[in-house]
């Protein structure tokens, strides 16, 4: 595994392999030691054109807890607004001698583009990229999932799994899709189908345009944020029809199964895709997803960056040569 | 292929070890043994039994995984990771005795005091091996030793353990008969 840019470059055990490493560090973490020297040296950038809170302080916490340098490079207030295209970008990063870039893009794509012209030699991890999708955040939830209702940390055969909301805009749920399937679960699309992209019923989940219809068979329910930011047109006829009609609310939260968990991949819309009774019931793991999130990007940059990677095996190469 | 050590000669050896930790640390109430994955582990739980049946004392026992402090990570594809478990108790203040099949270059022990020191401040670190087979890279030395075999650094060593391979044997490979 050189890069991850989507969750389709993983098997079913290259996906096992990223959460039960995630499972030691977070161990690890629990305990007293807090930081390895284990990427000492590394140069990981985080290259974001997007505005992120949790994505970005999650990569970078991961990798100074592994002991990486890290640099920040946000598109505001550098050369990319003074027009700056991503190839010389990543020559730039290439000179500085980057191990990991981290890329979230506006553009569905990017990463890809980055990582297939090998502008840089280093890994090139997928941060979020337009409307296409968002790895590492599905690689957190799967955790989570596991962690609750898979204590035995097998796969994931035999829940089953709502994504409910903004299915059209989300590289949350299009990754999460591909990833609970991969692990065996069961998914069902919640949406009104204006939110349902094209092509959805080849995603191979089932599709239901009824919170209240499915809910109660849920092991976990996982709502995502409407994005009014990505809403140039009218979706729904109004926030209030929307909440009444898919939000998480007390009652829903009731009707659930007794050991089904609430997720979000946040930042929340508190009153619109979720009430705060939902929030903050006890079947919310929304913050630990956060911790979690630590967790499983230390396992992904330790097993991109940890080992012996393509620069390394290069100069390895010019010496004997 | 030889064999070194067979079943009873491990038993014998293991049970040695066992005798000499609780002379060396007056008994176990402070001890706390510690196996480096994946056969450093096995060995530390036998000598736990062994304890346990010479002074009726359940000793300390956990696994310290070491990878995550090699010095040598770089130079292949990565590892993967073990759990590391240890007492309730914290390591604080005890005689730590890390446990490993095989010491030969001393790196392995370097990077476990390394993760030590990330986890506490023990009051002594000893060092339990089944086999010593020489090649030190480093000035590190252990304490409790069950054999000591010459070996060729081509050759290599191979500690079977009943719990993970089936049987209890110590083999060298690669010697030319």
């Amino acid at each position: 595994m050189r890069d991850l840019l989507s969750i389709n470059d993983l098997t079913k055990d290259d996906a096992l392999e990223i959460l039960d490493t995630a499972v030691h560090l977070s161990d690890l973490s629990d305990s007293s030691s807090r930081k390895f020297p284990t990427l000492r040296g590394r140069t990981v950038v985080n290259l974001f054109f997007e505005d992120s809170t949790r994505t970005r302080i999650s990569f970078e916490a991961a990798a100074k807890r592994l002991s990486a340098d890290v640099i920040n490079f946000s598109a505001k207030g550098s050369s990319v607004s003074k027009g700056e295209s991503l190839k010389d970008t990543a020559l730039t990063l290439q000179a500085m001698g980057a191990d990991a870039v981290i890329i979230r893009h506006g553009s569905s794509g990017a990463p890809a583009q980055l990582a297939r012209k090998r502008w840089i030699d280093g890994a090139v991890i997928n941060a979020g990229d337009g409307t296409h999708e968002h790895p590492t955040q599905a690689l957190l939830d799967a955790f989570t999932i596991r962690r609750h209702l898979r204590k035995d940390l097998g796969d994931l055969a035999g829940l089953k799994i709502a994504v409910v909301g903004d299915v059209l805009h989300s590289r949350v749920a299009r990754s999460n899709v591909l990833l609970l399937q991969k692990l065996g679960a069961a998914v069902v699309l919640v949406a009104p189908p204006t939110l349902l992209p094209v092509g959805v019923e080849h995603w191979g989940a089932q599709v239901s345009f009824a919170i209240d219809e499915v809910i109660a068979e849920c092991d976990a329910v996982m709502m995502l944020r409407v994005q009014k930011e990505r809403m140039e047109d009218l979706f729904f006829p109004s926030e209030r029809e929307y909440a009444r009609n898919f939000g998480l609310n007390a009652a829903r939260i009731a009707a659930m199964k007794e050991s089904a968990i609430v997720m979000h991949p946040g930042p929340m819309n508190r009153g619109l895709e979720i009430t705060a009774e939902g929030a903050d019931s006890k079947r919310s793991v929304i913050v630990e997803q956060v911790a979690n999130g630590v967790s499983v990007r230390m396992a992904v940059l330790y097993l991109l960056i940890g080992g012996a990677t393509s620069r390394d095996l290069a100069v390895q190469i010019g010496e004997q040569s | 292929m030889s064999v070194v050590l067979n079943a009873a000669e491990i038993a014998r050896a293991l049970r040695r070890i066992a005798h000499e930790i609780l002379e060396k640390n007056h008994g176990s109430s402070e001890v706390i043994l510690l196996g480096i994955p994946t056969r450093g582990v096995v060995i530390a739980q036998r000598l736990a039994q062994e304890i346990l049946g010479i002074e009726n004392a359940e000793v300390a026992l956990g696994t310290l995984d070491i990878t995550m402090y090699r010095d040598d990570l770089r130079m292949r594809a990565p590892r993967p990771l073990t759990p590391t478990q240890l007492p309730k108790t914290g390591i604080d203040a005890k005689h730590v005795v890390l446990v490993d099949d095989v010491f030969f270059s001393g790196r392995t022990v370097r990077a476990a005091l390394d993760a030590l020191n990330e986890l506490g401040r023990p009051k002594t670190v000893q060092l339990a091996v089944l086999i010593d087979r020489g090649h030190r890279e480093l000035p590190i030395r252990a304490d409790f030793v069950g054999k000591n075999i010459p070996t060729a650094k081509t050759e290599s060593v191979k500690v079977n353990l009943s719990e993970i391979d089936g049987s209890d044997e110590v083999k060298i490979e690669g010697r030319s008969m």
